[in-house]
C-alpha cells in the first residue's frame, strides 16, 4: 500500500521483483492501512508491447476514467475504488498513474498537485513554485539541516478547514531524494527567480492566481475538475500569502524562509 | 444596424480579482484574462440585451468612443471571444433552458 497525502493506493502484483521494486521506490510511503481508497491491479506486459512516446491521455466516460501512455494503459472505477494497470516493469509508470489519480482526487477537494518545491520549518510548510530551471532543485539542495524536505518538485497541497496543508511526496526531480512522509499547514507561496540577491517581492492576487494556474498539475480533459481546479487556485491564493522569492543559488536565501 | 445577441458559455469558470476578469476553458484548461472592454461585455453578456445596448448603455458610458466604431469594435471582440469559447453568439435571443 502507498499512502500519499493521507490517501492509501494499494497495488496488487503477483510479480516479487517488482513488488520490490515498488517497496524501494516508495520507502518511507509504504502503508499497512487496512482500507485502501485506490485498489490497483498491474499487470505487466512485455517491453515491445509499449507505445513509445505517445503523450499522456486522461479520459472520462460513464463512471470509467482511462489513462493512457506510450508506456502504460490504466483504467480506474471511482465508484469501486478500483482499477488496473498495464505496464512493463518500471516504476515510472505506475508513478505517472498515481500522479494522475492523485491529481483527479484531489481535484474534488479542492486541493492539487503543484510544480514546486516544499519543506517545513519551525513547524509551517513554504511552498517554492516554478517551472522547470526555476531553482525547485537548487532551493531544496541548499535548505539548512532544521528544514524538513517534502519534496523537491511535486507538492502535495490538500485544503484543511480554513488553509493548506503540504503533505511531503516521493515524487522527485533533479535532486531524486525522496521527501519525508510528514505534513504542515501551509504559511507561504513563493514563485522563484533566480537572481543576484536574496528578496521577497510582492505579486498581486491576480498575478498569484495566474502564475498558480500555470504551475498546477492536470491531466484531465474533464469540464467539472477544470472548474474546480480554477476555483481552487483562487480560494488558496485568497488564504496563503502569495510572493515572488528572488534568490541567489546558496543557502542564505533560508534566512527569509521561516 | 447590430442584430448580435451574446451570451456568456455557462462551460468556461470566470473569475474577477483585483479588477482582473480570468476565465479557464473547462475543455482544454486555457487561461485568459480579459481586459477592460471585454470584462464589461462578458458581464453585460446575458443573452437577452442586443449588443447594440450594451455598447450604448455601458461601453459608450464608460469610455469616450464614437458609438459606431464602439460597435464594429465591440462585435470583432464579440467574435473573438466566441472563437475561444468564452461567449455565444447569435442573432437571436440566447435562451438557456432552465433560465429564469
Amino acid at each position: 500500500m502507498v499512502e500519499i497525502g493521507g490517501i492509501a493506493v494499494r497495488v496488487n502484483t503477483l510479480n516479487a521483483d517488482f513488488l520490490g521494486m515498488l517497496q524501494n521506490r516508495y520507502a518511507g510511503f509504504l502503508s499497512h492501512s487496512e482500507r485502501a481508497e485506490i485498489e490497483f491491479k498491474v499487470d505487466l506486459i512485455d517491453p515491445g508491447l509499449s507505445d513509445g512516446d505517445r503523450p499522456v491521455e486522461v479520459r472520462h466516460q460513464r463512471g470509467v476514467w482511462m489513462f493512457r501512455r506510450g508506456d502504460f494503459l490504466a483504467e480506474w472505477r471511482p465508484a469501486s475504488r478500483s482499477g488496473w494497470i498495464r505496464q512493463t516493469a518500471n516504476p515510472y509508470s505506475i508513478d505517472a498513474v498515481l500522479r494522475i489519480v492523485h491529481t483527479l482526487v484531489l481535484a474534488r477537494q479542492g486541493g492539487f498537485l503543484l510544480h514546486a518545491a516544499s519543506a517545513i520549518r519551525n513547524g509551517k510548510a513554504f511552498v517554492f513554485a516554478g517551472v522547470s530551471e526555476a531553482g525547485k532543485t537548487t532551493i531544496s539542495r541548499s535548505a539548512p539541516p532544521d528544514v524538513t524536505l517534502l519534496t523537491d518538485e511535486i507538492s502535495y497541497v490538500r485544503r484543511q478547514g480554513d488553509g493548506y496543508v503540504g503533505f511531503g511526496t516521493p515524487f522527485t526531480g533533479e535532486l531524486a531524494k525522496l521527501g519525508e512522509n510528514v505534513s504542515a499547514p501551509i504559511a507561504a507561496l513563493y514563485f522563484l527567480a533566480k537572481g543576484n540577491e536574496n528578496r521577497i517581492d510582492p505579486i498581486t492576487a491576480g498575478e498569484a492566481a495566474r502564475s498558480l494556474l500555470a504551475n498546477v498539475l492536470f491531466f484531465a480533459k474533464d469540464e467539472e475538475l477544470v472548474q474546480a481546479t480554477f476555483h481552487t487556485a483562487f480560494e488558496f491564493v485568497s488564504r496563503v500569502p502569495v510572493s515572488r522569492l528572488t534568490f541567489f543559488p546558496d543557502a542564505r536565501v533560508w534566512e527569509l524562509i521561516g | 444596424m447590430s442584430n448580435l445577441y451574446v451570451a456568456r458559455n455557462p462551460r468556461v469558470a470566470a473569475r474577477s480579482l483585483d479588477g482582473d476578469m480570468m476565465i479557464m476553458s473547462g475543455q482544454d484548461s486555457t487561461l485568459f484574462t480579459l481586459n477592460k472592454t471585454a470584462t464589461i461585455l462578458w458581464q453585460a453578456a446575458d443573452g437577452a440585451t442586443p449588443l447594440e445596448q450594451i455598447v450604448q448603455r455601458r461601453i459608450c458610458a464608460e469610455f469616450e468612443v464614437e458609438p459606431g466604431e464602439a460597435l464594429r469594435d465591440a462585435e470583432t471582440l464579440a467574435r473573438d471571444l466566441a472563437s475561444h469559447g468564452i461567449l455565444e453568439i447569435s442573432e437571436e435571443p440566447i435562451i438557456r433552458e432552465g433560465a429564469k
